[in-house]
């Protein structure tokens, strides 16, 4: 018996093999929220008056607010006094360098694959490691300030550059968007900070890597990327989370700014603990990711591979604000077992001869339900704004849902809005096809899905296209038979 | 080679093949002819491990293995090969990738080792320009936006880099334009040599003119109810099947 369980225990770790949990001594806020936990993680931070009374803000519109019910999700109700808004791993001083850090951080990260101690890192990639509530470190820095380039934890940012935090921080993602971006203004604890100055092309790629340890814990980041004028940038996300039966909540605001001519390419691989084959455990993903294309000519592209999460609701998109810029969003998003999605873009369209392009694949297995929600909006100004979208969804098995819910809403005649969809099943006929031909059955399902998802995995940056491959292999086990 | 013996197959309960003998020696090319729902095509789906063609009485044994007890993809290692009637498409999966990927399972799955690419490539670009096919199909995807014509030239491509011991073709030359059906009958004979087998499923004389089968058999009903020497399948050119009612076998 106990063999058995056993058995079942490392076929579900091979499955997600993220799912271990690193022991280490954390100092956790008391769980609950009110205004003296948001003032609580603002002093942990020494945060300036300002910043403090920006989440307070926040939190004030928070309590007024309900969340969105809009969806195409079975929402479980979420107790918020029931969650830990800040936890960090115990050290007795900030670490200056990354040989200061805890090596048992270092190994959790090395032991994801991505590791942050001078001799293993990734080449051309620099990589800022988020654990719980707080930054553990960023490689490169050193490199990137040569060039003008600012990557640093969101914290640090605060402390360094408080101007820059000031000017932007908001501007994109305003605290009263929604509900979850209200929570997120008022308890963030860390993330990203991006200064790419004018006409600079970021010397590497950079990503963030966020990792959920403790239980009973909400991560909340915020990431702040700027573009200057000319400039140039390419940036990755990746995430996972030990396994739990318990959900946890992830609850992130993305702001890009991009001014004249600039360019933004944000890609995102995520993988959170989906939950086990019965639905329990996994995280709860709603994000709001939002990029303005402030002035003109100005680019932002979305690449997001959604594999993880119970259930994620997220709808990166972008502000198109000055004149013949283009907004970009490519996404695979898979879900199994009784995973959820409900994801897609909003392309706002403001500027004359903006162009915008919505790629969106879906893949359903299991009991999952999957769904697209996009919005096209043409405002009056647009004069030949372009949008194409294509939506397509892949069924694997009888007993999953996709869904396809675009809205369209156009002020201006000489707009040109195309939309495309289809769905299909994978078909038992492709399934002979590959298996006469000699592979194996599970194979064959990989290989038909990676086809499907061709389109979107040409946007990733070389070595990310190959785990995101990987990992729609990993994440389809035992989807067929 | 192969061995069938009272084959019976259903297909949704309903019984097709309704007790089917043959038998095909190493190196014999075999014609199965027959009129439209006799059960040819049933027979290459049976043969090929399809799921919901059911065996349901008979035994099927190639080389001395029982076929029913093979997963499709081990049927394929074994040296089994299918020519679809109908090649399936699948969207952004590249020809070669597809090809390379289907050749390394089966040779995986016979403990040998995977094929380098230069070999590879060099194997299927010989047998590309054998059926005088653009080079450039190897990145477009699999039978994706394929004429119907390159799309059954494209079987006789995967036949001749995966080497199989026994080809069964479903109406491979259905069509096909003269010019084709050379090609495809040429891709077939270049293949023959005195341990491989065939067998060839078709309603028309003008493949075999090209093929010399060694034995010509007529499936009406889910039976074989007639076979003979090539004599037989220019009677039925000829004739068509009406004369099948007037012989009981």
């Amino acid at each position: 018996m106990n063999q058995t369980v056993e058995q079942v225990n490392q076929v579900i770790q091979q499955r997600y093999k993220a799912g271990f949990y690193t022991d280490i001594e954390s100092d956790r806020m008391r769980v609950g929220l009110d205004e003296e936990v948001v003032a609580m993680i603002s002093a942990k931070k020494d945060e300036p008056t300002w910043l403090l009374e920006w989440r307070l803000k926040a939190f004030a519109q928070w309590q007024k607010m309900v969340g969105p019910d809009w969806a195409h999700l079975k929402l479980p109700a979420i107790d918020f006094q029931k969650i830990h808004y800040y936890a960090a791993p115990k050290q007795k001083n900030r670490p200056k360098s990354l040989d200061e850090v805890d090596p048992k951080l270092l190994e959790t990260f090395d032991k994801l694959g991505v590791p942050l101690h001078e001799r293993a890192r990734l080449a051309g990639v620099a990589v800022d490691a988020v654990f719980d509530s707080v930054s553990v470190g960023t490689t490169f820095q050193k490199e990137l300030k040569e060039a003008g380039v600012i990557f640093c934890s969101f914290s640090e940012a605060v402390q360094e550059h408080p101007d820059l935090v000031r000017e932007y921080l908001g501007s994109v993602v305003p605290p009263s968007d929604n509900y979850f971006a209200a929570l997120n203004s008022a308890v963030f604890s860390d993330g990203s900070f991006v200064y790419i100055p004018e006409n600079t092309r970021c010397p590497m790629e950079l990503s963030t890597y966020f990792r959920i340890n403790a239980r009973d814990t909400g991560q909340f980041e915020r990431t702040l990327i700027i573009a200057e004028a000319g400039s140039e940038v390419s940036y990755l996300e990746g995430c996972t989370a030990p396994m739990r039966d318990e959900n946890q909540l992830h609850a992130a605001v993305v702001e890009l700014i991009a001014r004249k001519k600039a360019k933004i390419k944000y890609s995102t691989v995520q993988n959170w603990y989906p939950g086990d084959e019965n639905g329990k455990g996994g995280i709860y993903n709603f994000v709001t990711k939002r990029g303005d294309c402030r002035e003109d000519d100005a680019r932002i592209s979305w690449t997001q591979v959604e594999t993880g999460s119970a259930i994620t609701w997220k709808y990166p998109s972008c502000i198109l604000r000055g004149d013949r810029s283009a907004g970009e969003f490519y996404s695979v998003a898979l879900t199994h077992n009784h995973q959820q999605a409900d994801t897609g873009t909003k392309m706002i369209h403001l500027g004359k001869d903006t162009t915008s392009k919505i790629i969106s694949k879906g893949i359903s297995a299991g009991h999952s339900n999957n769904s697209y929600r996009g919005l096209v909006r043409i405002a009056k100004r647009a004069a030949n704004a372009r949008n194409y979208t294509q939506c397509d969804s892949l069924l694997i098995g009888k007993t999953c849902g996709a869904h396809t819910f675009p809205y369209i809403e156009s002020a201006n005649a000489t707009a040109k809005v195309e939309h495309e969809a289809t769905t299909s099943r994978i078909g038992e006929d492709q399934l002979f096809y590959c298996r006469s031909r000699g592979l194996g059955e599970e194979d064959a399902v990989a290989m038909i899905v990676d086809g499907f998802c061709k389109e979107v995995f040409k946007e990733l940056p070389m070595e990310f296209a190959v785990e995101a491959k990987a990992l729609l292999e990993i994440s389809l086990e035992g989807a067929v038979g | 080679m192969l061995s069938i013996q009272n084959l019976k197959v259903a297909v949704n309960g309903k019984e097709i093949l309704q007790g089917l003998d043959l038998n095909v020696g190493p190196g014999e090319l075999h014609a199965i002819m027959g009129p439209n729902g006799s059960g040819k095509s049933t027979l290459g789906y049976a043969l090929a491990g399809r799921d919901g063609y059911e065996i349901t009485g008979g035994s099927v044994e190639f080389e001395g293995q029982d076929l029913a007890e093979l997963e499709p993809e081990e049927r394929a290692a074994a040296g089994l090969f299918l020519a679809f009637q109908y090649p399936v498409e699948i969207p952004g999966v590249n020809n070669a990738y597809f090809l390379r990927a289907a050749l390394n399972a089966q040779r995986k799955a016979r403990g040998e080792e995977p094929i380098d690419s230069m070999n590879f490539l060099k194997t299927v670009r010989e047998s590309l320009k054998d059926l005088k096919m653009d080079e450039a199909l190897l990145k477009r995807a699999v039978n994706e936006g394929f004429s119907g014509g390159e799309k059954k030239r494209n079987e006789i491509v995967q036949m001749a880099v995966l080497q199989p011991k026994l080809a069964i073709l479903d109406e491979t030359d259905s069509g096909l334009d003269i010019d084709a059906l050379k090609l495809v009958a040429e891709g077939i004979n270049r293949l023959r040599d005195d341990k491989r087998s065939f067998v060839v499923i078709t309603h028309y004389q003008r493949l075999l003119d090209y093929l010399t089968p060694d034995r010509v058999h007529v499936l009406s009903e889910g039976r074989i109810v007639e076979s003979g020497g090539q004599e037989l399948s220019k009677r039925l050119e000829s004739e068509g099947y009406a004369f099948l009612e007037e012989s009981p076998s």
